[in-house]
């Protein structure tokens, strides 16, 4: 099973991953609630990556990465050492990650938007596999969410009753177009959505750990500006 | 004859029957004829409704699990709308499945132009190793989805209303020699080789036939096409969409090209089929009509 480590020392292992300054907010902003998902909530085995058994993880944004890439270092999926070349020629770990390069990465992701309909996909497919108890996870960004494909998977999601898919919104208050009410505007889409803080572990925790039986759900993890 | 979307249903139908690995996402299209799949296999077929972007993205999910899925829908709104998923989920990604049309190029031709796609086939030939296949009739398109479909690889199978009078032993890669001649090569593609039969009726020409767009068999094309060839391609799609296919299986010899295809323009008509291929000179007069054109202007 997966090592246990400290939000520290990702939080170390994230700066030695350096060149994609600008999307720093975005990586820093996901570190907390992708800390409390691989320490406390999800089951993966990072010297089985593809065990049937897992709960699936897709970052949908994909954008900002590095604070993922050290939580799967951390775990043991990869050597850490590959954070120093983070973005260089023959490194594995891009701007964007890829599933065909990094170990424990689920999903290639980058263009926002098509995270959410391959979660429903897995989650489907995990329907017919009869692995209702794996969990799906799939996160994206507030900004991320004004991609209208991600409404047709939300309003798809409830429709089939997946309960056991999970978005996880991590609302750094990038977009441009206001989204909230969350728990308003997601359970008119027939999902129970709850918004808690962003860097609460013990909130994150108790969200993430918690799902209804007959529906997916979300969890909205707040990120105030100015505290990426 | 079984009409080729009745085929599409009834053999996936059968596969999703005989192979729990197969999976069928449709969007609102097809349903009825899904019907039998639905009530078998209910987790494995899924309609999504009318949302083509996770159509595809539901698709290249089950993928990422193991499953073949066959994704179904209107060419225009499986391949051009929500072509960014088939480029990335399917494609990026390294994942196989089948992503199964109608309607291509203008086969429901009152419909009019928001739902005719003559630039499909383009635009799949865009995604790094996709499979192409336009099958010429059910039976051909009933023998290459059961090829294809467990294969690993992203497959876009077209499948039309019209269809030749005779079925050939199609395969990926395949190329059929109908007729040798010398004054060119025709490449009839799919459902056009028997209006193109019709078309070189009385001319010296030789006819190949494939339903297999990519991969594509350029060997079996250099040994029938000669040292100093003039290659005709006679393609349901917009024209000219096969000529680099072409031009690369011959770049060892001085070939010349022509193309028989839809003309790039978008067609604002309204009417049946047969009256948007006379329109088109898609047709057998017209494609002759073209084709002397064609040898006239190479002599």
């Amino acid at each position: 099973m997966a090592a246990d480590v400290t939000v520290d020392r990702v939080r170390a292992l994230m700066e030695r991953a350096t060149g994609d300054e600008k999307h720093d907010e975005s990586s820093t902003s996901t570190l907390d609630a992708l800390w409390v998902l691989y320490d406390r909530v999800l089951t993966v085995d990072p010297s089985s990556p593809h065990d049937e058994l897992r709960d699936r993880f897709i970052l949908s944004k994909g954008h900002g990465p590095g604070a993922y890439y050290a939580v799967l270092a951390a775990k043991g999926f990869f050597p850490e050492e590959l954070l120093d070349g983070f973005l260089g020629w023959g490194n594995p770990l891009g701007s964007h990650p890829d599933r065909n390069q990094v170990p424990g990465v689920e999903a290639s992701t980058g263009s926002l938007g098509h995270g959410l309909a391959l979660g429903v996909g897995t989650a489907l497919a995990l329907r017919a596999k009869g692995l209702e108890d794996q969990r799906v996870v799939v996160l994206c960004g507030d900004a991320e969410l004004n991609e209208g494909s991600n409404w047709e998977a939300i309003l798809l999601g409830a429709h089939l009753a997946l309960a056991n898919l999970t978005l996880l919104v991590i609302d750094n208050h990038s977009s441009s177009i206001e989204m909230a009410p969350w728990e308003a505007k997601l359970g008119a889409f027939g999902w129970d959505a709850v918004v808690v803080d962003g860097h609460d572990h013990r909130a994150l925790e108790t969200a993430l750990s918690v799902h209804p039986s007959d529906r997916p759900n979300a969890v909205v993890a707040d990120i105030p500006e100015g505290e990426w | 004859m079984t009409d080729m979307r009745t085929q599409l249903a009834a053999t996936s139908t059968e596969l999703v029957a005989t192979d729990p690995r197969v999976a069928v996402v449709l969007s609102e299209i097809s349903v009825d004829r899904f019907a039998e799949a639905m009530r078998s296999a209910p987790h494995r077929v899924v309609n999504v409704g009318i949302m083509e972007q996770t159509l595809v993205g539901v698709g290249a999910g089950f993928a990422m699990e193991g499953f073949h899925p066959i994704v179904h829908t209107m060419a225009p709104f499986l391949v051009e709308r929500p072509f960014e998923q088939v480029k990335l989920d399917f494609g990026y990604q390294g994942l196989g499945g089948t992503l199964a049309s109608v309607g291509a190029p203008y086969d429901y031709g009152t419909e009019g132009g928001t739902h005719h796609s003559p630039g499909d086939v383009a635009l799949m030939l865009t995604v790094p190793g996709a499979q192409v296949l336009v099958p010429g009739c059910a039976a051909e398109l009933d023998v290459l989805l059961r090829a294809t479909y467990a294969n690993g690889r992203l497959t876009y199978l077209r499948a039309s209303v019209a269809q030749n009078d005779v079925a050939f032993d199609v395969a990926p890669g395949g190329l059929e020699v109908i007729r040798r001649g010398t004054r060119a090569t025709l490449v009839a593609v799919g459902p056009m080789l028997t209006r193109t039969l019709a078309a070189a009726e009385g001319l010296d020409l030789t006819v190949v036939y494939t339903a297999s767009v990519a991969p594509f068999d350029a060997a079996g094309l250099t040994l029938v096409a000669g040292d100093d060839p003039l290659v005709v391609a006679v393609e349901p799609f917009y024209e000219g969409t096969l000529l680099p296919t072409l031009a690369d299986a011959l770049r060892h010899v001085p070939a010349r090209f022509a193309s028989i295809g839809v003309p790039r323009r978008f067609i604002t008509a309204y009417g049946t089929l047969a009256e948007h291929d006379r329109d088109l000179g898609m047709d057998a007069a017209g494609i002759r009509r073209r084709l002397l054109g064609i040898l006239d202007a190479t002599s």
